[in-house]
């Protein structure tokens, strides 16, 4: 009897954040689809079925939106293996206890602790790409440190290598999370494990390579996962960057087609498509994370 | 011999990795501390003549009535998202019912969500309760869209405490509410200091809810920096402070709490 009560009593205790979950998750992409699928182009309201018109315009006519894909592929390719590059040598170092570890771990962590928009107003003055007298932040401390060849316009330069620039400041803020991740996994292998191999004649390097990273796949695809679908839908750093027309990704282009041009049933195919290749990254990794916890 | 001078050198690239960490902070932080006449950009690199507050001084009063609304929206949602997952977290580690761990997957995808995808029906249906522009509705909004991660880590918290302490309560007569109060909850003091400190910090750092559901006067810090940042009136130095100034309060929670803010940071690697 109690038991049965029980059962109930943890229904209610979960229904009410379940039931606003799936309002404001599920409820709302099924309603965002509905929109995409429409003719709603304006102030005025409009569900006209017209099928997949607006996805149709989007892939094979509109420029803005070509142009937006191909930003996010350039930055995605740049921030994933910045991060995880910097992020892997970084944890290496970490663990191979060297002073002032703790120091250190605490130092590539604090960036994840910003906003986006500080991290891109920060970085826009640093990567100001004035030239002459008006030199400035980077720039300028190239120029002082004998650098000059490495000046540049940054994140200003032409198409489509702009773009790539964005990928140091958000290197910046998540490569720290990606030092976490693999330090988590290098601290999970035991010592045991590079005795054995040193005692089977392998030397330091052989041990990184066939014991070392081979055991760090599993925290690799977790950074992988996680950065890479932070940077399908990077949106904040971008604007705070100084929105400009060559850095123009599809978040922006949403909100500019849903609340600048009215156009709503363009403005939710586009936000259907994002959610389409995060889902693609990260619903099989779900999946497979969540049947590994079972097997345990 | 060898083994030392590739210690020195591991430790000459951490420091140098640390200084390109540190260059936006010194940046803003010099640039802050300069007066409004010594602030060029041809000489960013060079310290302050002095301490000066100008920079600071303006960007707090143009910036003042946003922290205040950030504050104002990031303690009620942290708080309200950390009650809610506790109890999720508790019925889906503890109480668990046939289709409890799908659920719990269909909750967990909810954190990954790139919200142009949902923005059209909740602009709508903010719309409609009447809850767009003020602080309210932002509150509502961060509360369900944080409860996935904070269900995950109350999740994975409760499962590690060991399930004969909740079956002895039960055996004395123990409801699920009276083991959650007198077995669980004075065991949650950590698991609420990870999702409050993540709570928190996301909150405060989080910009596209903030746009499209408040107007000017309720504008939490990020969105008034963004606007103070985008205006050719207000001079890059005062921005540098203001960047500083919004980001302070996470940056202290950061520094005095970061361990929390680490754990809450691993969770969502959905694994832990």
């Amino acid at each position: 009897m109690r038991i049965n009560r029980d059962r109930w009593v943890a229904i209610a205790l979960i229904a009410p954040s379940l039931i606003a979950v799936g309002i404001f998750v599920y409820g709302f992409i099924a309603w965002s689809l509905r929109v995409s699928l429409s003719d709603w182009q304006g102030l005025i309201p409009s569900y006209n079925f017209v099928g997949l018109r607006n996805y149709a315009h989007l892939i094979f006519d509109d420029r803005r939106f070509h142009i937006g894909v191909r930003n996010t592929a350039v930055f995605t390719t740049v921030f994933l293996s910045a991060a995880i590059v910097v992020g892997l040598m970084l944890a290496l170092l970490i663990d191979r206890k060297l002073p002032a570890e703790g120091f250190f771990r605490n130092v590539f962590l604090f960036p994840m602790a910003v906003s986006f928009i500080v991290t891109g107003v920060a970085w826009r003055w640093l990567m100001n790409p004035a030239t002459g007298g008006r030199t400035s932040g980077l720039n300028l401390l190239l120029d002082h440190a004998g650098l000059g060849f490495l000046q540049n316009s940054w994140h200003s330069t032409a198409p489509p290598w702009g773009i790539a620039f964005v990928g140091i400041p958000a290197m910046w803020q998540m490569a720290g999370f990606a030092m976490a991740l693999f330090l988590a996994g290098l601290r999970a292998i035991p010592d045991d494990l590079r005795e054995a191999a040193r005692v089977d004649g392998a030397g330091e390097r052989q041990v990184y390579r066939h014991v070392i990273l081979p055991l760090l796949r599993p925290a690799l695809l977790s950074a992988v996962i996680i950065l890479g679908h932070i940077s399908l839908k990077i949106f904040d750093l971008i604007v705070a960057m100084g929105r400009s027309t060559a850095l123009d990704v599809p978040s922006i282009y949403m909100w500019n087609t849903t609340f600048d041009a009215n156009n709503y049933s363009r403005g939710a195919a586009i936000g259907i498509m994002m959610l389409v290749s995060v889902a693609v990254l990260v619903v099989p990794y779900l999946i497979y994370a969540r049947r590994q916890e079972a097997e345990l | 011999m060898r083994a030392r001078a590739l210690r020195l050198g591991g430790t000459g690239v951490l420091a140098a990795m640390a200084a390109f960490f540190f260059l936006p902070i010194y940046v803003m932080l010099i640039t802050g501390l300069k007066s409004f006449a010594e602030a060029h950009q041809a000489t960013m690199w060079q310290l302050p003549s002095g301490l000066y507050f100008d920079n600071f001084a303006a960007a707090f009063r143009a910036l003042r009535p946003n922290l205040a609304n950030s504050l104002l929206l990031t303690i009620p949602a942290a708080m309200g998202s950390a009650v809610l997952g506790s109890m999720n977290g508790y019925v889906l580690s503890k109480w668990k019912f046939r289709g409890s761990e799908t659920l719990f997957t269909l909750l967990l995808f909810g954190m990954f969500i790139p919200y142009q995808s949902i923005l059209i029906p909740l602009v709508l249906f903010m719309q409609r309760i009447n809850l767009v522009g003020g602080i309210p509705g932002l509150i509502l909004v961060h509360i369900v869209y944080g409860l996935p991660i904070t269900t995950l880590i109350f999740r994975n918290y409760y499962a590690t405490v060991p399930g004969d302490l909740v079956e002895a309560a039960r055996v004395d007569g123990g409801t699920l509410l009276s083991v959650f109060r007198h077995v669980i909850l004075p065991l949650s003091a950590p698991a609420f200091a990870v999702v409050l400190i993540w709570q928190f910090t996301n909150i405060w750092n989080e910009f596209l809810f903030a746009i499209v559901l408040t107007r000017p006067a309720s504008w939490p810090v990020t969105v008034a920096l963004n606007n103070l940042a985008g205006s050719q009136i207000v001079e890059w130095n005062v921005q540098m402070a203001g960047a500083l100034l919004a980001a302070l309060p996470t940056l202290a929670v950061y520094v005095l709490l970061g361990r929390f803010f680490v754990r809450g940071l691993m969770a969502g690697a959905v694994k832990g």
